[in-house]
C-alpha cells in the first residue's frame, strides 16, 4: 500500500494550519475524504438528484439505482447475506438507537438483562440506560482491565439465562483494543442472547465479515470510512430485522395507510426490511458517497489498511517509549490493538498537549473520547489521543514526536 | 458589543474531570489580543514564542500564538467574563 500515492486523492491533506502542514491524527473521531468520495457528492447533484423509490421518472429511477447499488456494495463489504440486511443511518449513535428502540423497547422487562462493557463508547451506553428506564431491565458490565483489554473470564461469567442482548465494541475507540466479538457472540448464542457490535473503529480499519463473527447487529458510520457525515449502517440479521418493529414512522417505511371507516383510524402495514426503518427521505448522495469509499478502501484492501495501520502504530509507540514524559495507556502488547495511540504528559492537561499539536499543524484529540467510563479505569482526568488512516506516514509521526519531546520541555 | 466580544470567537469547555475552559479568539484580533493579555498578566514561562504561561489575579493560565487560552478551576461564566475582561484592557 503506497500511502503516498493515496495522499494525492486527499485535498485537505495539501493545507497549512498555523502555516505548518496538516498532519491529521484525529481519524477514530473523523477521516478525511478522497476526491472520488467529493466528487461523488458533487456528481448526484449535478446529474441524478431527485428522490428515490416510487416514483417512475428517470431521474428518480437513477437515483434509486445509485442509492441501492451502494447499499449492495456496502452489504458485500461486510459479506451481509444480502443487501436488505443493510439499513441506512445517520451513523453509529443512530443504528444502535434504533436497535435499543425498536427491539429493546419491545423484548425487553423486569427481569431480563442486557450485557455491556466498561470500555463503551457512550453512544453504546447511554441508550441501553435510557431504555431500562422506560422497561425496567438490568444491564450489567463487563471490567476491563488495567492496560484496557477486556476481562473476558468476568465477561463471560456474567452472561445468564435472563442475558437478552449484549453489546460490545469491536474496537475501543480510547485504546485501540480490539476485542475477539466474534468469541464473544458464540458465547452470547449458547445463552439465547443476541450480539450487537459497535464496529465504529472496526469497519474502517480492518476486515470485517458479519457472517463468519456471527453477531446479530452491527453498526458503523461513513464518515469514520472515508464517506461524509450524516451517513452510516445498521447491519442486521434478516430474521432479526423481519421480526422487528419499526424504528420512525413516515413515509418510505410504509407499505399501506389505509383510512378503516369501521375503525375510524388508519390501517398501516410496513414495507420490508431495510426500508421499514428508513423512514422519510434518506441520505441520497450520502449513501453514494459511502459507497464510493467503500470501492476506494476494497480497491486498497482492507488486510493492507489494516497492516498499514499497525505498522505506523509500532512505529509511533516505540518513539514514544523514548519519550521521558509520554505515558502510554492501553496494552503493551501491540498485536491486541488497531492504530489508535491515548497518551498522556505527565505535568500536562491533554488539552495542552492538543493546543500545543495544533500550533504545529498536528491535530489529534483530547477529553474523554466519549468514553469516561474507561478514562475511569485507566484513572485519568483525560488523555490524548493520536489515531492514523491510510494517508498517514511515518515521516508524520517523526514529526508528531519531535513535538512531544518540545511539549516535554513544559 | 463588549470588549470581550470584541475578541472572543468561541468559548469551549472541554470533555474531561479537568473541566479546563479554552477560550478562542477571532482570527483577524488574535495577534492584539495576545498583546493586551501580555500586557496585563504577569508572563512566568515563554516557550519558542508559541505557548505563554501567565498568572492574572492569581490565576494561571496558559495562551497558546494560535490564539487560543486554556484557563482551568474556572467557577463559572461570570467568573471567566471577568478574567478576560481585565485581561483585554
Amino acid at each position: 500500500m503506497d500511502s503516498y500515492k493515496i495522499r494525492e486523492d486527499f485535498p485537505i491533506l495539501k493545507i497549512t494550519i498555523n502555516n505548518n502542514p496538516l498532519i491529521y491524527f484525529d481519524n477514530a473521531a473523523t477521516t478525511q475524504k478522497p476526491r472520488q468520495v467529493i466528487e461523488a457528492i458533487k456528481d448526484f447533484y449535478e446529474a441524478h438528484n431527485a428522490n428515490v423509490h416510487r416514483a417512475v421518472h428517470t431521474l428518480s429511477l437513477e437515483a434509486t439505482e445509485l442509492h441501492e447499488k451502494a447499499r449492495e456494495r456496502i452489504s458485500r463489504f461486510i459479506n451481509a447475506k444480502d443487501s436488505t440486511e443493510v439499513v441506512f443511518v445517520r451513523g453509529t449513535t443512530e443504528a444502535i438507537n434504533l436497535v435499543a428502540y425498536s427491539w429493546g423497547l419491545r423484548n425487553l422487562g423486569v427481569g431480563d438483562e442486557v450485557l455491556l462493557s466498561l470500555m463503551e463508547h457512550h453512544s453504546n451506553i447511554v441508550p441501553w440506560e435510557i431504555i431500562s428506564k422506560i422497561r425496567g431491565f438490568t444491564i450489567k458490565y463487563g471490567k476491563v482491565h488495567a492496560d484496557g483489554t477486556l476481562d473476558y473470564e468476568d465477561f463471560e461469567s456474567k452472561f445468564s439465562s435472563k442475558t437478552k442482548m449484549t453489546c460490545l465494541s469491536h474496537v475501543s475507540n480510547v485504546s485501540g483494543v480490539i476485542n475477539d466479538v466474534g468469541k464473544i457472540a458464540r458465547v452470547a448464542h449458547e445463552h439465547h442472547a443476541l450480539m450487537l457490535v459497535d464496529g465504529a473503529q472496526s469497519v474502517p480499519h480492518m476486515p470485517v465479515d458479519v457472517r463468519d463473527l456471527d453477531v446479530d447487529f452491527l453498526a458503523f458510520s461513513g464518515h469514520k470510512m472515508l464517506g461524509p457525515t450524516g451517513i452510516g449502517v445498521l447491519y442486521g440479521k434478516k430474521e432479526l430485522l423481519e421480526k422487528m418493529e419499526p424504528f420512525q414512522g413516515g413515509g418510505e417505511m410504509i407499505k399501506e395507510v389505509s383510512f378503516n371507516h369501521g375503525r375510524g383510524r388508519c390501517d398501516i402495514s410496513w414495507n420490508e426490511p431495510p426500508w421499514k426503518f428508513e423512514a422519510g427521505t434518506p441520505n441520497i448522495s450520502g449513501s453514494i458517497a459511502l459507497g464510493e469509499a467503500v470501492k476506494y478502501l476494497q480497491q486498497i484492501g482492507m488486510d493492507e489498511v489494516f497492516q498499514h495501520e499497525r505498522e505506523l502504530n509500532e512505529h509511533a509507540v516505540e518513539q514514544l517509549r523514548e519519550c521521558t514524559k509520554v505515558i502510554i495507556h492501553g496494552p503493551s502488547d501491540l498485536s491486541l490493538k488497531c492504530g489508535i495511540i491515548p497518551f498522556t504528559v505527565d505535568g500536562l492537561s491533554s488539552h495542552d498537549v492538543a493546543l500545543y499539536c495544533d500550533n504545529y499543524g498536528i491535530m489529534i484529540r483530547s477529553g474523554f473520547h466519549c468514553a469516561q467510563p474507561l478514562h475511569e479505569v485507566f484513572n485519568l482526568a483525560s488523555s490524548a489521543r493520536a489515531s492514523f488512516y491510510i494517508y498517514n506516514t511515518r515521516e508524520e509521526i517523526d514529526r508528531f514526536i519531535e513535538v512531544l519531546k518540545e511539549i516535554e520541555q513544559l | 458589543m463588549s470588549l470581550v466580544d470584541d475578541f472572543v470567537a468561541r468559548i469551549e469547555g472541554t470533555c474531561g474531570a479537568e473541566k479546563d475552559v479554552i477560550v478562542v479568539f477571532k482570527y483577524d484580533k488574535k495577534d492584539e489580543a495576545i498583546a493586551r493579555i501580555r500586557k496585563n498578566a504577569e508572563l512566568k514561562n515563554s516557550i519558542a514564542g508559541i505557548i505563554f504561561e501567565l498568572v492574572f489575579r492569581d490565576k494561571s493560565f496558559r495562551v497558546y500564538a494560535s490564539g487560543k487560552a486554556i484557563f482551568r478551576s474556572i467557577k463559572d461564566k461570570k467568573e471567566l467574563y471577568d478574567l478576560l475582561a481585565g485581561l483585554l484592557l
